[in-house]
């Protein structure tokens, strides 16, 4: 008897582990976006401007879905970094460093050192008073650009920003053919970074720190440093974010710091499902594609409507589109 | 050597007016079997939480092999070997079996810190989590979230959790609380058979259980430490008879 059971236990062994072990694997569905993003780029060609919004506000989400959704540090504040990134660019391309790359990497590099500094902070508490310091963190900076104008442009925003063309052979154009391209470019780095650090051994730890941050430092987790690792590395990715939209409106105001839209961006994560690393490719989209629709014909209703489906979605949609995907999915494995 | 494997000395720890560990001085040798008894309130998980870190005493100090650790983080405790559980499960629900235990062993070994690799690469450990839930029982459910199993199996659980991390001195708080009784005996037999270099103290209100597995018991009442001894001394002791009059079968 135990010769037979220790057998189908080894068989099992090896089951068990490789199923577990091979949880990072691309699955076909992840190509998904990337051949939508293609396919837009040909059959709307009257909208390639919109779509370079998208895919840079999509990095804002993903970097936003690192705290919330994976390490479960809720945060009211996050264009604090998204600011500081377009910020960032923003002065060099209106002072006379035009070059796109390293325009973007001192972003991810100012705006991940705010993140640090700020996190060693707020990170200390949870909950209701988090929520509050990331806000006041967010808004302390907007007060600075408002007041520093002479070097942010203060209320009237920055204006005279120049970039160079991308590699010095494409140039920014007007209907955003090269943005489109760029700001895809971009987001598929900043995905496969994120991707890797959500299914790397660091990236476990911290849904371990959303699930039961206790039970972290019961097995000797160094959970605050953890977080503060996380958080800058998510401020990084906001500041990125923040630069490509910098650079491809060529347009940076206080309202990129403002608390509407940290809220409007986690709107769109939850929309899309919280925690899954695809809720901004779909949330951000969705909502952005519906604003650009609906806000031309009544501003005022265009908020209405996105509260009302907001309720929708808490009520009914618990996880966000995602969510009832693979609610669908689970009954139809069931059956 | 020769410093016993867990000690404290003149414990002390107040909320404002009450007293929930008084002047404890307690000492859990080399590979001991140690119980610690009381009534409800008496201060027993305090006195865990204090030597683990979770609270600071407000005075007394706290040795761990003879070092003294009252001013360590909880997860410096951890990386010296002492390793606690939980009276209430404390898991990552959502979370398969498999993964509760790997991400135990992926802080022990460092890996966590790994932002670049994925998890799955670090297949020893996956492997080590594995074999460590054969004995338990609990392989056959490697792959289920925690929150689908029984309570009796999730207590099981709590304890692989701590034996992933290879304590050298391993605190249980109350390991069968809230198990039915026929599945007590699967974690008496755990503890059992834990291995014999480990220092095991254990809260435990399930006499029976107490006194098979103990050498030693220390019984605490009211913050303070009421007797100390051998089984047979603590059943005889008219004082220990006092406290749990009608509650013991001892
Ligand atoms: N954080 C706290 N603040 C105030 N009082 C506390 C705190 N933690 C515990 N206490 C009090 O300390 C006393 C001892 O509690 P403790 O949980 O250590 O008892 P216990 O012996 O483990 O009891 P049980 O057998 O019920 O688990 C109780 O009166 C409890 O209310
Ligand atoms: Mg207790």
């Amino acid at each position: 008897m135990t010769d037979l059971s220790s057998r189908d236990l080894m068989g099992d062994r090896k089951v068990v582990v490789d199923a577990f072990a091979r949880r990072h694997r691309f699955k076909w569905y992840e190509a998904i976006p990337w051949l939508v993003a293609i396919a837009c780029y040909f059959l709307f060609e009257n909208y390639h401007a919109l779509g370079a919004q998208i895919f840079a506000t999509i990095l804002f989400a993903l970097s936003l879905d690192l705290l919330i959704g994976f390490a479960g540090i809720v945060t009211l504040g996050h264009a604090a970094f998204f600011g500081v990134g377009a910020y960032a660019a923003g002065v060099m391309a209106a002072n006379g460093w035009q070059e796109p790359f390293s325009e973007i990497l001192v972003a991810a590099i100012v705006a991940s050192g705010v993140g640090f500094v700020s996190g060693l902070i707020v990170l200390r508490t949870a909950g209701l008073t988090l929520l509050m310091q990331t806000l006041v963190v967010a808004a302390l900076l907007q007060e600075l650009a408002n007041k520093w104008s002479s070097v942010t442009g203060g209320s009237d925003g920055l204006l005279g920003m120049k970039i160079d063309p991308i590699f010095g052979a494409f140039r920014f154009d007007l209907f955003g053919d090269t943005a489109y391209v760029y700001c895809l470019g971009v987001l598929f780095i900043g995905w496969l970074l994120a991707r890797n650090i959500v299914y790397s051994s660091f990236g476990r730890s911290l849904t371990g720190i959303r699930e039961n941050a206790n039970r972290m430092h019961a097995i000797g987790a160094p959970v605050d440093r953890r977080k503060i690792i996380i958080y800058t590395i998510s401020a990084a990715l906001a500041g990125v974010s923040g630069a490509l939209i910098a650079q491809t409106t060529a347009l940076v105001g206080l309202n990129t710091l403002a608390l509407s839209k940290s809220g409007e961006l986690i709107i769109m994560l939850v929309i899309g499902g919280i925690g899954r690393l695809y809720g901004g490719f779909i949330g951000v989209p969705l909502y952005m594609i519906a604003q650009d629709r609906f806000s031309q014909i009544d501003p005022i209703y265009w908020y209405f409507w996105i509260g009302l489906f907001m309720i929708l979605v808490v009520v009914f949609a618990r996880g966000g589109v995602l969510g009832v995907f693979e609610r669908f999915n689970q009954r139809r494995r069931s059956r | 050597m020769s410093a016993p494997a867990l000690e404290t000395k003149f414990l002390v720890k107040r909320f404002g007016a009450l007293v929930v560990s008084n002047d404890i001085n307690f000492t859990l040798e080399r590979g001991a079997r140690h119980a610690l008894i009381g009534p409800n309130g008496a201060g027993k998980t305090s006195f865990v939480n204090l030597v683990t870190g979770v609270l600071t005493p407000s005075s007394g100090e706290i040795c761990l092999a003879g070092e003294t650790i009252t001013d360590l983080s909880r997860e410096q405790r951890v990386k010296r070997g002492l390793v606690r559980t939980f009276q209430i499960s404390a898991l990552f629900k959502r979370l398969t079996v498999l993964e509760n235990v790997t991400l135990a062993i992926a802080e022990r070994e460092g890996a966590a810190n790994d932002l670049l690799r994925p998890a799955g690469h670090h297949r020893a450990i996956i492997e080590e989590a594995y074999d460590l839930l054969v004995p338990l029982g609990l392989a056959n459910e490697a792959l289920r979230p925690v929150t689908e199993l029984a309570y009796g199996r999730q207590r099981m659980i709590e304890i692989a959790m701590a034996l992933a991390l290879k304590p050298k001195v391993l605190l249980l708080d109350e390991p069968a609380a809230g198990v039915p009784p026929r599945e007590t005996g699967a974690i008496i037999d755990t503890i059992e058979r834990l291995p014999a270099d480990i220092a095991v103290l254990f809260i435990e209100h399930d006499m029976e259980l107490v006194f098979r597995v103990a050498q030693r018991i220390t019984v605490l009442v009211q913050g303070g430490v009421l007797v100390e001894g051998t089984p047979a001394q603590i059943a005889d002791d008219p004082k220990v008879r006092q406290v749990y009059l009608g509650e013991s079968k001892h």
